[in-house]
């Protein structure tokens, strides 16, 4: 193997194990963020408080209010609170939601076809209020449906969900900060890397030896890549081992797919310090060019169908988009090599071709 | 390749950056085995020459061959024939004495036996052997400036080029430095240096003063001192830069 790379990799590293406090924070840095994520958010609603007021005062009425309360969705914060201050329950946020039995909800029971039961819903964040109106909605249905069993629906669905049956948001953000953590490092490290020696000045002396860029750029490659290689791995096995995320595909593509999505985010960094004069610079173009768009952009959160028509185009640019397609597509769905191919060629090429960037760029000469 | 014989010869070099001319239409010649002195306020032009000439640099205009390869076709020639230490200390702080050598002979393609005797070789002729293992980070400025000298000739070039080596360092570190200068320079090999000190300015066999891009000055300075009527070269230089004002 050539001499002169073999020297700048071992070099590489020499300078990584001399600075543990970095090794620590690139290596803790990613699993303390996947247990904030993993706990933290989550697009289910649980305890929502709720209010209810009860001007029948029956046994049917009862009967339904138990059934609120045997749910774990909501948690009654308040009874017969005075029609007058409702508002100020949503001022003082003491309930999302106020459920108003009317007084004649039992006899209309019996003797009416419909009977009607108001939930007035804060909707400043609709989302949620979107999820409360959902709950209730099932949970009349249930209600209904035990007191006149013989009541039957023209038609129902049955839903089958497939690759996340429970639903689980940890199945969604697991594999999705993989994504945004792996990107957002690689980019990080390689953006440094060369920066920094063209600030303490080493780079000089580098550039008077008859060293090709070629080699200067591989030779930082190649142990960052390794580097990012363990903390996917150590990322993963926490997604795995702590969130049960399954993996049901091959292990071994989702590797070989990890390696290929590190060296994008490594070339991306390298373009990006071949372009910056300081540390600070590279640092915080790296940050804001990786973690915005993957967050944003990939459907990491938001679905990228759901985005305006420009903004789907823009998404099909970041990396972290297609990555997040093999990802999920492996881990939940068990998608082969063969359902992969394109999104995999993609990253072949924006990675291939931003090595080839930054060689052209790198200058051998000061400016 | 051109061999006119001399170890650097430049003629009518200049730099411009934007419209600031760094370095204005320079010619010198340099012997094989010359010890030659680049003087000059900060800012003269002197770092700018020395980069041209190592190939971190393309000249705007004028011509320069070193070692008798072109400066502007034959920059990766150059680098495999010429030493340079640069004015900023640029090793890394945080690699060990060894690791540092080790390095650098492995960025010039010397094979492992031949860094393991190099490395040896440069640490008995330093005496560092007990800070071998040492960080650079920890290593006094002086210590630190002989082993940039030494890294810079790992592959044996004959020509050497030291920007400013001895700024920052106190005065017997600075002495001895100058000591490995002239070992050198008996073993035949060119030195290019730059400096701002005047009485190590005496020390070289020819020396030219640089003021605002232009040589002003280029002999022996014990001709220069003549030619002044000075006993010194700092009042030479305060006299040829005085001259150039008026």
């Amino acid at each position: 193997m050539n001499q002169i790379l073999l020297s700048i990799i071992k070099k590489e590293f020499w300078h990584i194990l001399r600075d543990p406090q970095t090794l620590i924070i690139i290596l803790i840095m990613p699993i303390i963020m996947l247990f904030l994520f993993g706990y933290a958010i989550t697009l289910e609603m649980r305890d929502i408080n709720t209010v209810i007021i009860d001007h029948s005062k029956t046994p049917q009425s009862r009967q339904l209010i138990e059934k609120i309360r045997s749910t774990n969705f909501f948690n009654i914060t308040g009874f017969d609170t005075p029609e007058s201050q409702i508002e100020d329950v949503f001022f003082q946020r003491k309930a999302r939601c106020v459920l108003v039995i009317p007084p004649d909800f039992a006899s209309d029971l019996q003797t009416e076809m419909r009977t009607k039961i108001q939930l007035i819903i804060d909707a400043s964040d609709p989302n949620a209020a979107n999820f409360i109106n959902n709950y209730f909605a099932q949970l009349s249905m249930r209600y209904n449906y035990e007191n006149n069993p013989q009541l039957t629906m023209p038609f129902s669905i049955e839903p089958r969900i497939f690759y996340n049956p429970d639903l689980k948001s940890d199945y969604f953000f697991v594999p999705g900060l993989i994504a945004v953590l792996i990107l957002l490092i690689s980019a990080l490290l390689t953006s440094i890397a060369i920066v920094r020696e063209k600030e303490i000045g080493t780079m000089e002396q580098i550039l008077v030896s008859p060293v090709h860029p070629v080699q200067i750029i591989v030779g930082k490659v190649i142990p960052y890549t390794i580097l990012g290689f363990i903390d996917s791995i150590l990322i993963l096995m926490v997604g795995h081992l702590w969130f049960g995320v399954p993996v049901i595909g091959s292990v071994i593509l989702l590797l070989f797919a990890l390696i290929i999505y590190i060296l994008t985010g490594l070339s991306f960094g390298l373009m990006i310090s071949t372009i910056t004069n300081s540390q600070q610079m590279a640092m915080m173009a790296a940050l804001l060019s990786t973690i915005l768009p993957t967050i944003m952009l990939s459907g990491f959160i938001f679905p990228v169908e759901s985005m305006p028509l420009i903004f789907q185009y823009l998404s099909k640019i970041v990396p972290a988009t297609h990555f997040l397609e093999i990802i999920r597509g492996i881990m939940l769905k068990g998608n082969t090599l063969l359902d992969l191919k394109v999104q995999l060629s993609y990253l072949i090429g924006l990675a291939g071709l931003l090595i080839l960037v930054s060689v052209r760029k790198f200058s051998t000469k000061l400016e | 390749m051109n061999n006119n014989g001399y170890a650097v010869s430049v003629e009518n070099l200049s730099r411009l950056f934007g419209t600031f001319k760094a370095v204005d239409n320079v010619s010198f010649k340099v012997e094989p085995g010359e010890i030659f002195g680049f003087l000059g306020a900060n800012g003269a032009g002197k770092t700018t020459t020395i980069r041209m000439l190592c190939g971190l640099l393309l000249p705007t205009s004028g011509k320069a061959t070193v070692a008798g390869y072109d400066v502007y076709k034959d920059t990766e020639a150059i680098k495999r024939n010429i030493g340079y230490m640069a004015q900023r200390f640029s090793l890394y702080e945080d690699l060990t004495v060894k690791e540092n050598i080790e390095f650098y002979g492995g960025v010039y393609g010397l094979n492992r036996k031949r860094i393991k005797t190099k490395t040896a070789e440069l640490l008995d002729y330093l005496k560092l052997w007990e800070h071998a293992d040492k960080l650079t980070a920890s290593l006094p400025l002086g210590w630190k400036q002989r082993m940039a000298l030494s890294t810079a000739l790992l592959h044996d070039p004959d020509l050497i080029f030291l920007d400013e080596p001895t700024s920052g360092v106190d005065p017997e570190s600075r002495r001895n430095f100058w000591m490995l200068i002239y070992e050198l320079s008996a073993q035949g090999k060119t030195i290019f240096v730059t400096t701002h000190f005047m009485d190590e300015a005496e020390y070289c066999h020819r020396l030219s003063i640089m003021r605002d891009g232009k040589i002003v000055e280029l002999d022996k300075p014990q001709l220069l001192k003549q030619k002044y009527k000075a006993t010194t070269m700092q009042d030479v230089f305060m006299k040829v830069v005085q001259k150039v004002e008026v």
